[in-house]
């Protein structure tokens, strides 16, 4: 399974990688760890691969008051170990910590990941749920795409083939803010069948709001569920609103059918993992 | 005469790690030759078609690319010829070494470009233009058996062949019976799936007119002879070399088309040239396996006791049979009721033909399948009768007094149509497992809830037949410098052969192993040699290695006496020394020049040995996702006699996790259109460390053969047995209070979480 | 193009084509074999190898992204005498049969324990996750691994 012919290089500033992104059929590759199996299977034929590994400045992790910012040459390892995310962003280091294998988060990235857009990735889920931004830059010069708009379907985004992905936001994280991240898969770094990633903060009387509930695996991009979220706002967090809140995921989404799972299936797994992840939310002392 | 045995018996490291651990093993993919070029394969993209054209002129506009074979350049495309029981009929199924006018699977090798490197090979295969009409695919057993669409129509029929196995009176023991009780169950398609995928370089010597082909394995003699009757080469211009192998499980090693279009690219083009095979066409062009279902009816006593078992077992072989392609079948049929005393039978098999990948055998060929098909059928009769689940085993094994117990005939007739189970006490494995399980204390979790998942407990009794004949040949050499070559026929697929024949080597000459060599396999070593399958290599092989180093001692003494002239009698071998009885002494290294050899065979007359045990599982299911967890698997086989525990608990663990997958995870999905969608490791899902960390497999030796000198049994493909029926019957007794009736594999979690969402309707009794 | 990097120590320089990967160039161009080629898609980690100390699948990174950087085989873990204790752990517990995912498996271990000495079953388990091995059964891959830490914990890293 070797790839297609291809020319390959390495510029040292990213002006030059937009050039030569604007100028060929070209694929950019930093980590490879999805690029390299599509090339294997001839899935992807570019002419020119652009490395960004001479490129500086993109792989910084950067965490103050307006969130954290990672660069999108930063690499699962990276998030990893790096101690201050553990407070500054929990869920993003929870649905981390369940990315692929050990050999796969040495060399990973963030803007990897969200450029390749799996419907089944826990960045690209973690992104949607968290409102977060994805910075481009491009012949256009830099622009900025929220989530939401960003993932347009399987293995498909709004990124143009002009454009580089430099950089991903997360907004801040408030400290005494409930969350949990559960996914679900046969065996230890699959791909996940389904997963849950959500977040809600509590006003003084202890009512749920700002409620933020996310799915992968369950339909061709990582969606936020809106009735869901509806239901948890301005409410008591408790035991008969979580299956409720479980039941009307299940009913919320349009999943698709694989070799692994039909719908009926993944619709109820979505309603177990958003009813685990809920009850987790409740009893985590912040 | 063996003395006291250092070797056998031990838990000897294995002589084989040495270059392994150090990143020196030599693989055929790891083979280079000065001038090399490298073949990729063109493979069928249609399921079923008459090829139009083939336009291979793009491809050969490349540069680098040096050739391309299509049918046309063999003249008469030569057909694979079955190893194992090519009975009458089976001729009209075979399968041609390239597709000439018509594919009937995709993968089916259409076209072999041969060029600089492999990337360039892949490239040509992609430059050319292929043309088929399709035609409608046979994509299953059932399409298959209705017979609208034929694979080969002057055939009139997609039957390959028919087996029954018949014993007893089976109409009076259905008619007598208290409680009788039929199912339908179904195993997948899956596959043996070696991490090392398939590899040929062949090099062909016009001068001399040798053909050298290395990557050989399990049966090189036989494919050594097959290839030079494909290639119009006498036997003796032809070597088959077995470099190391990377797993084999049944699977590699029989005669594949790559077999026979890489040496003859060779010879075509009178350069070395190499083909490895990658993970994507592994998993389309490598044997498949297992796709059984049957409908089967039990018959009972109310006490429980088995009077009878009929019914009808279909299997989806695939396109064409393959050298083993029939194995299967045969032992489905014939092994149906495993360990257990059924004296009614009438079970009737067909092998059919389906445009999908042909099948062959992998570990347990049968034996996997029919092992869930009957303990499921046997844990239902125990629940309707209210029968404990060990008792319902134990009141049936066939008991030691039985002993040897006589089968169910097998027709037609061929090797092991009639056989018997050899020797043994088929309780002591089931009574050690139920102890070192725990199976008392783990009875009252039997269904219950536990931190929201559900817990069941289930126990299979299994027996492994080994030791297909007809013999296996060795040779001892003394060397030099005193040391031992010993050479055997049998071959190496990662099974520590090289260890445990120097261990038998060793002890019955009474020298150290590091004295020993072994070298196996490859054709230049022996005249014959028969191989490894159906766990043979220790019964066959190691018992031509012990007969052969004892007639090697015997040869030892007569040289040593003539030398000292006395009587072979009064020399005394020990320690490596020749010894008379006043002292006088004699190295290995001295008697070098006298040429000592022995040349051995040995066989076993086709009388198998039966290995049999008792396995035990815990499970817990997560209703919520599906999740099955192990929580305790308990392995126990009677192997007749341990020669190296060390690799033998190996074989035991590897084949409780290679059968594990095929119960919980691993499938070979097909669509509609006959393509197959599991294309990658992605989908198709083998076991990993985190899967089933929790197994012990425990041997004993308490009955050793009496059908060879060792008294081993073949042990390699035992545990793998009842994998499949052990998880279904703890999931179905976990989700018992679902009414939960699992009928096929794999036991995936959509599969599970379905049996658990949905309260079904208790079974219906059959209680007459 | 012209790569130069080092392996097992010593220094290289490779004129390949862009596509070939990492895995390839150690095998056919260096002739190192040790390193074995299972999937080229990224799952069975048969190909692993070590990249500047971190742990790699050889077979998702192109020869010319290894520009600089210091590669370590399966081969550059050996020494000429005797075997590691790695490797001595592996052969007592009978961790490996046909040896096919073995080099992996040691490159994998040994960068584990390099990083985490004191790495439990489960750690091990859920590193060796991604090392996919048919023979053995995985259950004395890691009691070998377990049995190889206190080698680790006496010498220094790398």
């Amino acid at each position: 399974m070797k790839p297609a012919a291809f020319d390959y290089c390495a510029p040292a500033t990213l002006p030059e990688v937009v050039d030569l992104l604007s100028a060929a059929d070209a694929a950019v590759i930093a980590g490879g760890q999805s690029l390299m199996p599509l090339l294997a299977f001839r899935l992807a034929v570019p002419s020119l691969l652009v490395d960004l590994r001479r490129v500086p400045g993109l792989d910084t992790i950067a965490i103050d008051d307006s969130g954290v910012r990672l660069g999108a040459k930063v690499r699962w390892c990276d998030i990893e170990e790096n101690d201050r995310l553990a407070t500054a962003h929990p869920l993003l280091r929870e649905a981390v910590a369940h990315v692929a294998h050990y050999a796969i988060r040495n060399r990973g990235t963030v803007g990897g990941s969200l450029a390749h857009a799996d419907p089944a990735a826990e960045l690209p889920g973690i992104a949607v749920t968290c409102d977060a931004e994805i910075v481009l830059f491009g012949a256009s010069g830099e622009r900025v795409v929220a989530a939401a708009e960003f993932f347009t379907g399987p293995l498909s985004t709004a990124r143009q083939s002009d454009e580089v992905i430099t950089e991903l936001r997360l907004p801040a994280w408030p400290e005494r803010r409930r969350w949990a991240f559960r996914e679900f898969s046969q065996r230890q770094g699959d791909f996940a069948l389904a997963g849950v990633a959500l977040f809600y903060d509590g006003d003084a009387q202890g009512r749920a709001h700002d409620a933020h509930v996310g799915v992968i695996g369950a339909c061709d991009r990582p969606q936020r569920l809106p009735i869901v979220e509806a239901i948890l706002n301005g409410a008591t967090v408790g035991d008969v609103l979580i299956r409720e809140a479980a039941a009307l995921a299940a009913q919320a989404v349009d999943p698709p059918a694989d070799l692994h799972a039909d719908v009926a299936y993944r619709r109820a797994l979505i309603a177990t993992l958003v009813e685990r992840a809920l009850r987790a939310a409740q009893a985590r002392r912040p | 005469m063996i003395g006291m045995n250092r070797y056998i018996g031990s838990p000897v490291e294995r002589t084989e790690d040495l270059r392994f651990l150090r990143g020196r093993g030599e693989f055929v993919g790891d083979l280079w030759r000065e001038g090399l070029l490298h073949a990729a394969i063109l493979r069928s993209p249609a399921a079923h078609g008459h090829i139009r054209g083939i336009d291979v002129a793009p491809a050969l506009e490349l540069a680098g690319v040096r050739a391309v074979i299509t049918a046309t350049d063999l003249g008469v495309v030569p057909m694979i010829p079955l190893r194992l029981l090519p009975l009458p009929g089976t001729e009209r199924f075979l399968q041609p070494v390239i597709a000439a006018d018509r594919v009937r699977y995709v993968g089916e090798p259409v076209a072999v470009v041969v060029a600089d490197s492999p990337a360039l090979a892949e490239d040509g295969v992609g430059a050319i233009t292929l043309e088929i009409v399709d035609l409608p695919p046979v994509i299953d057993r059932h399409t298959s058996g209705h017979g609208d669409a034929l694979l080969f129509e002057n055939s009139g029929t997609n039957l390959a062949m028919r087996f029954t196995a018949t014993c007893g009176d089976i109409d009076a023991a259905f008619r007598e019976a208290a409680y009788v009780r039929r199912e339908q169950f179904q195993v997948q398609r899956h596959m043996a799936m070696t991490m090392e995928p398939r590899g040929v370089l062949a090099e062909w010597d016009g001068a001399r007119e040798r053909m050298t082909v290395f990557g050989a394995a399990k049966v090189a003699f036989f494919n050594r002879d097959t290839l030079a009757k494909l290639l119009g080469l006498r036997g003796s211009s032809v070597d088959l070399i077995e470099n190391d192998v990377g797993g084999g499980f049944g699977a590699r090693g029989e005669f594949y088309p790559e077999d026979f279009l890489i040496p003859f690219a060779a010879r075509r083009l009178e350069r070395p040239v190499r083909w490895i095979e990658d993970r994507r066409e592994h998993l389309i062009a490598m044997n498949h396996a297992r796709e059984t279902d049957c409908d089967i009816e039990i018959a009972c006593r109310r006490d429980g006791t088995i009077l009878g078992v009929r019914g009808e077992v279909f299997v989806d072989i695939g396109a064409y049979i393959r050298t083993t392609g029939l194995i299967a079948p045969r032992t489905t049929t014939q092994f149906l009721t495993g360990p257990y005393r059924v004296p009614n039978q009438r079970i009737i098999t067909e092998a059919l033909l389906t445009n999908k990948t042909p099948t062959g055998t992998y570990r347990a060929p049968g034996r996997y399948e029919g092992s869930f098909f009957f303990e499921r059928l046997l844990e239902l009769a125990a629940h309707d009768l209210g029968i404990d689940i060990v008792e319902m085993r134990r009141r049936n094994l066939i008991g030691a007094a039985e002993m040897p117990y006589k089968l169910p005939l097998l027709e037609p007739s061929g090797p092991g149509a009639v056989t018997e189970a050899d020797s043994g006490d088929y309780a002591e494995p089931l009574d050690r497992c139920l102890a070192e399980f725990g199976w008392e204390q783990k009875r009252a979790l039997q269904g219950r809830v536990i931190d929201g998942r559900y817990h069941g407990i289930a126990i299979a009794c299994f027996i492994e037949g080994a030791g297909m004949g007809p013999k296996e040949t060795a040779r001892l050499d003394l060397e030099i410098d005193g040391t031992i070559t010993v050479y055997v026929g049998s071959a190496a697929v990662g099974q520590g052969l090289e260890t445990v024949m120097g261990q038998i080597a060793a002890d019955t000459l009474g020298i150290a192993l590091d004295q020993v060599r072994v070298l196996h396999g490859s054709t230049p070593y022996l005249k014959e040699g028969y191989g490894s399958f159906h766990s043979r290599s220790t019964i066959l092989g190691g018992s031509a290695v012990l007969e052969g180093a004892r007639a090697l001692v015997e040869k030892i003494r007569s040289a040593a006496a003539a030398r000292f002239g006395v009587e072979a009698t009064d020399i005394e071998f020990v320690d490596g020394r020749a010894r008379t009885k006043d002292g006088r002494a004699l190295s290995l290294a001295e008697l070098a020049a006298d040429r000592l050899r022995v040349d051995v065979e040995f066989s076993n007359n086709n009388t198998l040995t039966y290995a049999y045990g008792t396995a035990a599982a815990h499970v817990a299911v997560d209703p919520g996702t599906g999740q099955v967890e192990l929580l305790d698997y308990v392995a126990v086989e009677d192997v007749g006699r341990i020669i190296n525990p060390l690799t033998l608990h190996g074989q035991a663990v590897g084949g409780i996790v290679q059968g594990l997958g095929g119960a919980m995870m691993e499938n070979l999905v097909y669509d509609a259109n006959g393509q197959l969608l599991s294309g990658s490791l992605a989908d198709y899902q083998i076991p990993t460390a985190t899967d089933f960390p929790t197994i012990r497999a425990f041997a004993l030796q308490n009955h050793p053969s009496p059908s060879n000198p060792l008294g081993v049994k073949g042990a390699g493909e035992g545990t793998i047995i009842p994998t499949g029926a052990l998880m279904a019957n703890a999931v179905a007794n976990a989700l018992a209070s679902f009414g939960a009736m699992p009928t096929a594999l794999p036991l995936s979690p959509a599969r599970v979480w379905r049996m658990a969402s949905t309260a079904a309707q208790s079974a219906s009794k059959n209680l007459t | 193009m012209r790569v130069c990097f080092e392996v097992n120590g010593k220094a290289v320089e490779v004129d390949v084509e862009p596509r070939t990967h990492l895995a390839d160039c150690l095998r056919e161009v260096l002739r190192l074999t040790g390193t074995h080629l299972g999937c080229e898609h990224g799952v069975c980690g048969a190909c692993t190898v070590i990249v500047d100390g971190a742990a790699v699948r050889s077979c998702l990174m192109l020869a010319v992204q290894a520009e600089c950087s210091s590669v370590v085989t399966v081969e550059g873990l050996s020494n000429d005498e005797a075997l590691t204790p790695l490797q001595t752990a592996f052969r007592k517990h009978h961790g490996l049969q046909c040896g096919f995912c073995t080099p992996g498996m040691l490159t994998t271990a040994h960068a584990l324990l390099t990083d985490e000495p004191d790495a439990d079953a489960d750690r091990i388990r859920e590193v060796l996750s991604g090392n996919l091995c048919r023979c053995t059964g995985y259950i004395g891959i890691v009691e070998a691994v377990l049995e190889a830490r206190v080698a680790y914990r006496k010498t220094p890293p790398r």
